[in-house]
């Protein structure tokens, strides 16, 4: 129930079965295996694995030019890159920034989504459907087109909540960051909500009848029963959002047309995409290492945090 | 809480969730001038007339690009994640109904894998790509989007979950390849899982923005968002790119919400098997 990341999938062993029914068909069924799990594995080579290594390697080359005009040629240069990446300011603002983001934007719309997911739950609704349709519409909706959308919205000029935006300009350098928010939340709030859910529905209704019987009311069962029951939901979505953040790139990028408040170093991912652009391959392939591996780190350490809360 | 409680709650957030799609809507209605000068929320007396003239300008502007980008996008999504997740369900039944040495093994890199960001990939690839000539072809987008780690593991855990072992050795007896099993009985059972990862991965593909902003230059390449993102930012200069962008950005997602309202049935039966076990 509480392990997220590998499920016990173990196959029940067949008792009784017979041992060497299995070792009869086991050629066929190798060969099977291997149609089965060759196409994935080769494009997971191809398009992970490789690159990932050659990120690493690209971040522990340097370019060299003999003399100022002499032609570039590519050596090996240690950690002069992950030095650099150390010594940019910029770089480090952007990920101070995305994780004042997260801290504050994932926790709201985690929050929201279980709250909407419980009340679907709920018998006080009516129209379930309907919300269930128009909460997850959003996510429809691709980053570039919702920010585009809300970039309108957001502008003085052309927003329709001028009363709002005359008085407080969301696309100023001190709320940008917050209209951000708001659009990353608008736009999943609603998937986050059905994930939580749909397991919410896996629950079996016997648990709530047993607890009514002991006299429970709604928000109790809710609480005392359902919240921890959805826990896992709640942290695969967690892990999610927390990529999600660090990944942040086509809705700043996107925003950058309606805000002069968004600099080219927003967030690390736009400082990956304005470095490579310069162009310097190297530098921008030992930023994308790091904020991997800090993207692995925080996961991992969420999901350990998280497990252990949940198992006292 | 009482009930009139919770209906406010969800009535102020119905709101909140539908008021932009709504503005987008309204405003795809309007001239450029009307965007700004008219109430923003509501039709104005020749909304028809101005949407259908909108909807022509869009998809005759610049010889007609933009019906190219919503081509491209079907394309690179909608094959991507049909082959994507015929792929990554094959890998996962695998992994989920056969006992082989590296099971595990294998199961725990594409675990991985999930929570490499994309975005850490798309440079590396532009760099391995442009070292083999395919930068700015369609290859360089649809390719890397026909790998599904997220849809390994997903299908993984419905396979284990709702294909029965006694069936496959039934089908077996009954003298079936593995490899027609699966196909005939199998995915059957998956289904509502193949459709989930069917849909994530399309709209993954579909909103998909670092990797082609890096792999294509050439813009009759584009998928629909790209296309957008570059009109949009070319706003200031061309002013009248405004009313194509919000009429564009309309017609770019319909197929997608008309999508998961087709599929819907199968899907939600599916959604919850990445988090409850």
């Amino acid at each position: 129930m509480l392990k997220v990341t590998r499920p016990s999938t173990a196959p029940v062993p067949a008792l009784g079965a017979p041992k060497n029914r299995k070792a009869k068909t086991t050629g066929a069924q190798r060969r099977a295996v291997f149609l089965f799990v060759a196409p994935f594995g080769v494009l997971f080579l191809a398009f992970y694995a490789v690159p990932i290594i050659f990120a690493v390697v690209q971040s522990l080359l340097t370019v060299e030019r003999k003399g100022t005009f002499g032609p570039p040629k590519q050596v090996f240069g240690g950690f002069v890159q992950y030095q650099q990446v150390f010594q940019n300011s910029e770089f480090w603002e952007s990920v101070g920034r995305v994780l004042l983001f997260g801290v504050v934007q994932v926790p709201i719309m985690l929050g929201l989504a279980l709250l909407f997911a419980l009340l679907l739950d709920s018998p006080l609704l009516k129209g379930k459907k309907f919300f269930r349709l128009a909460f997850f519409a959003p996510y429809a909706v691709p980053g570039v087109i919702a920010a585009i959308m809300w970039g309108f919205l957001y502008s003085p000029s052309l927003s329709p909540f001028d009363a709002i935006t005359s008085e407080v300009n969301f696309l100023s350098a001190e709320l940008v960051l917050w209209a951000v928010a708001n659009i990353v939340t608008w736009v999943y709030v609603g998937y986050n909500m059905l994930i939580i859910y749909s397991s919410l529905l896996a629950i079996p209704t016997e648990i709530y009848e047993a607890a009514r019987l002991d006299g429970a009311s709604n928000f109790q069962i809710a609480w005392q029963i359902k919240v921890p029951l959805v826990v896992p939901a709640i942290i695969l979505t967690g892990v999610f959002s927390i990529i999600g953040t660090l990944q942040l790139l086509a809705k700043p990028q996107t925003l950058r047309s309606f805000s002069s408040a968004i600099s080219s170093t927003f967030t690390p991912n736009l400082a990956v995409y304005t470095t490579a652009s310069v162009p310097n391959y190297n530098l921008a392939a030992a930023f994308s290492v790091v904020l991997a591996l800090a993207t692995f780190v925080l996961s991992f350490v969420f999901l350990k945090a998280t497990q252990r809360k949940v198992s006292q | 809480m009482s009930r009139s409680a919770a209906m406010l709650i969800m009535g102020v957030f119905t709101l909140y969730f539908l008021t932009p799609i709504w503005w987008l809507l309204v405003s795809s209605s309007k001239t450029g001038g009307e965007i700004t000068s008219t109430a923003p929320l509501w039709f104005t007396a020749d909304s028809t007339s101005t949407f259908l003239a909108n909807l022509g300008s869009l998809f005759t502007y610049g010889d007609g690009v933009f019906g190219r980008w919503l081509a491209n996008s079907a394309l690179y999504a909608g094959l991507g994640a049909l082959l994507g997740t015929l792929i990554a369900a094959m890998c996962g039944y695998a992994l989920a109904k056969y006992e082989f040495r590296g099971r595990e093994a294998i199961f725990n890199i594409v675990l991985s894998g999930v929570l490499v960001p994309a975005t850490a990939l798309a440079l590396p690839l532009f760099l391995i790509f442009s070292e083999v000539k395919l930068t700015n072809t369609l290859w360089a987008v649809f390719l890397p989007s026909l790998v599904s780690p997220f849809g390994v593991y997903l299908a993984r855990i419905y396979a284990a979950a709702s294909v029965p072992t006694e069936l496959l050795e039934a089908a077996r007896l009954d003298g079936s390849s593995e490899i027609r099993t699966f196909f005939t009985v199998s995915t059957r059972l998956m289904a509502p899982a193949l459709v989930t990862i069917f849909l994530f991965q399309f709209v993954a593909i579909w909103n998909n923005f670092f990797l082609p902003l890096i792999m294509l230059r050439d813009q009759v390449l584009f998928p629909v968002t790209l296309g957008l993102y570059a009109w949009n930012s070319q706003i200031s200069q061309i002013p009248e790119l405004r009313v194509l962008v919000i009429v564009g950005a309309l017609v770019s997602i319909l197929p997608l919400i008309g999508t998961f309202l087709a599929l819907q049935r199968f899907w939600s039966s599916g959604l919850g098997a990445g988090s409850v076990k």
